[in-house]
């Protein structure tokens, strides 16, 4: 079995809002192994952004607050590091990529400068040879014509390419964990493939470990070695992704799948939308916060809310009816 | 593959200002009839300071001579723009408070600009000093800046160095404001969020991701903090608050032919036509610099730099 490299454990992130306190993160647990792809799907709200900042300590405070639990990452817990650490951390051996490739570059700055900037503060690199480096990422990345693009400013470059440039700026100072935080969602679908295609690759060569946060259960088939589902600030189900999608233990997990259309379905079959809305996170209903929009809720389900337990050594549920869900309802 | 297009990507999508001014250099040669006026402005403050430069070795009399025998006169090719109650020359007397006004506008410019920016990006990262310091400019901003100066001056005195600072005052309390708002929003956008990301520390972020981004605001800003600084110089001359009568501004030119308006119109009036036409020529350079820096027009800078 290979290595932990992150372990977030009950981790509690809170925002306080004038309509109360919103639990965006509510004791969240999952383990992401040394080179293991792991998505972190649900829709949007749900807390999924707001866990990959947790563990980059970007949370903006106030209003924001993790209010408890832990990161272990590399043995060391996160939340226990000074700013400084922290700081020193980003970037080396945390790398991110962001949902908006049209604004995750600084528009006066050139593509150069902003790929040397990690090398030069990270690496000690002298400024010569982080734009040699710079260089390098940028034909890794596969972007054409690398010397010209360098001396090029964002606005020259299709988003597809900036995203290209976000991931190349994430892995250039070769990190151990590299969180995409719905880095594909604003490019188109051909796009989107070959950006997914280009993390995988690059975090393989590097042997990092890849956390693909998204709401597109797509993704997750092809490119995820694990899936956990987030519904409402918590953990529904964690899961190897094949035996998600064949066996989906949690009624929000078939709620999902089943709102995807699927190539090997009837033509004629309606896709089922998920019934109900997204609770409102400051007044969440009462037991399991899915039971109002639930198939299966029986009356134990709005008093009690089910702890996220195991079902067997890779499959965790939170749910008291997982035994009678079934995707073909 | 640029799907997205709502006003917050349009400003993330705006090419960076040195891309822009390029943009308009470009224009400006070609001289569209809108740059015309930004050309003629430019010609306009290029002779200001030629005579902010030179204007006492222009003078062709003393300018502090007086002449009673030849007082009250129009203007004729002996006086240009005719002499004062004194007999002095006015055509001297305004070249020469040239300096003056250009000296007090491009000091306070300077002087707020960089300690206004320099404090606006320091407290925007600091909540606490952030509260503190904003209920100081509320404080300085709810006085007229004219009676504040007014105040100031009659507490230390009157000199140039005195108008420099009590003018300084208001207008860096004014661009603590402004360039506050914008270090604030431009904190929240994504490529700050993810220069933080990889580990920049934030004298680095504020210095290299914030600063450039908002130089065209502060550019805009200083020249209508230059123009309204000339202005108010001329205004505390022309109180007797400024520099003393016998040192030339245009202030105090306006303020001596006051009083002989209905006799020698033209004693105020060459002066008030500098101080107009000077002022009309900083808030044109700044308007126009805006517009070609405004990524909300960049509509129109496509089809005139390209």
């Amino acid at each position: 079995m290979t290595e932990t490299l992150l372990k977030v454990e009950h981790l509690q992130t809170e925002f306080r809002t004038e309509g109360g306190v919103v639990k965006a993160v509510d004791d969240v647990t999952f383990e992401i192994k040394q080179g293991e792809t792991f998505a972190l799907v649900g829709e949007s709200g749900c807390g999924k952004s707001v866990t990959a900042l947790s563990i980059m300590r970007l949370i903006p405070n106030p209003p924001g607050e993790i209010t408890g639990g832990s990161i272990e990452f590399d043995g060391e817990n996160l939340l226990d590091l000074s700013d400084s650490d922290m700081r020193d951390l980003r970037g080396s051996k945390i790398g991110m990529i962001f949902q908006e490739p049209m604004s995750s570059l600084n528009p006066v700055l050139t593509i150069e400068s902003q790929l040397a900037e990690p090398l030069k503060i990270h690496m000690n690199l002298s400024s010569k040879a982080a734009n040699d480096r710079a260089q390098e990422l940028i034909d890794m990345v596969g972007i054409p014509d690398s010397k010209t693009r360098l001396r090029q400013y964002p606005h020259e470059l299709s988003g597809g390419q900036r995203q290209r440039i976000m991931i190349a700026m994430a892995m250039s100072c070769t990190p151990r964990l590299l969180i995409a935080d719905e880095a594909t969602t604003a490019l188109d679908v051909t796009i989107q493939a070959q950006i997914l295609d280009l993390m995988q690759d690059v975090t393989e060569q590097s042997g990092a470990s890849l956390l693909i946060i998204t709401h597109n259960l797509g993704i997750v088939a092809r490119y995820a070695d694990r899936v956990a589902v987030m519904y409402a600030g918590k953990l529904r189900e964690v899961s190897d992704a094949p035996s998600m999608y064949a066996n989906p233990l949690h009624p929000y997990t078939v709620g999902l799948l089943r709102s995807v259309p699927r190539l090997d379905s009837d033509k004629g079959t309606p896709l089922a939308p998920i019934a109900g809305e997204i609770p409102d996170l400051t007044n969440l209903p009462d037991g399991c916060a899915f039971n109002p929009r639930c198939k299966w809720a029986v009356d134990r389900c709005s008093n009690e809310s089910p702890e996220l337990s195991e079902i067997s050594p890779t499959t965790q549920v939170a749910c008291f009816e997982h035994s009678s869900v079934t995707l073909h309802a | 593959m640029t799907s997205i297009s709502d006003p917050q990507t349009e400003w993330e999508l705006a090419p960076p200002m040195s891309v822009r001014l390029r943009g308009m250099l470009r224009s400006t040669a070609k001289a569209s009839k809108r740059d015309m006026v930004l050309a003629v402005s430019i010609i306009i403050l290029l002779l200001g300071f030629f005579l902010a430069l030179f204007g006492p070795t222009l003078a062709r009399t003393d300018y502090e001579r007086t002449d009673p025998i030849n007082r009250m006169q129009g203007p004729s090719l002996d006086h240009w723009f005719g002499t004062d109650n004194w007999g002095r020359d006015v055509f001297d007397r305004t070249i020469v408070g040239t300096r003056l006004s250009f000296l007090v506008g491009f000091s306070v410019t300077i002087i707020s600009t960089v300690i206004g920016v320099t404090v606006a990006l320091i407290i925007s990262y600091f909540r606490i000093l952030d509260a503190i310091m904003m209920r100081f400019v509320d404080g300085f901003l709810a006085f007229p800046t004219i009676l504040l100066a007014l105040a100031l001056i009659s507490l230390i005195g009157p000199s140039i160095g005195n108008v420099i600072i009590a003018l300084s005052i208001t207008a860096t309390a004014s661009k603590i404001r402004l360039v506050r708002g914008a270090v604030l929003s431009l904190r929240e956008s994504t490529y700050v969020e993810a220069a933080r990301a990889v580990g920049v520390p934030v004298p680095r972020i504020l210095l290299f991701h914030v600063l450039p981004n908002i130089v065209s605001i502060i550019i805009v800003q200083a020249t209508f903090t230059l123009a309204s600084a000339i202005l108010a110089e001329a205004s505390l001359s022309f109180l007797g608050a400024g520099v003393p009568e016998y040192v030339p501004s245009w202030g105090n030119i306006i303020a001596t032919g006051q009083g002989y308006i209905q006799v020698g119109f033209h004693i105020s009036f060459f002066p008030g036509l500098f101080l107009t036409v000077t002022v009309l020529a900083v808030v044109l350079i700044g308007d126009s610099i805006r517009d070609h820096l405004d990524p909300k027009l960049r509509g129109r800078l496509k089809t005139t730099a390209q």
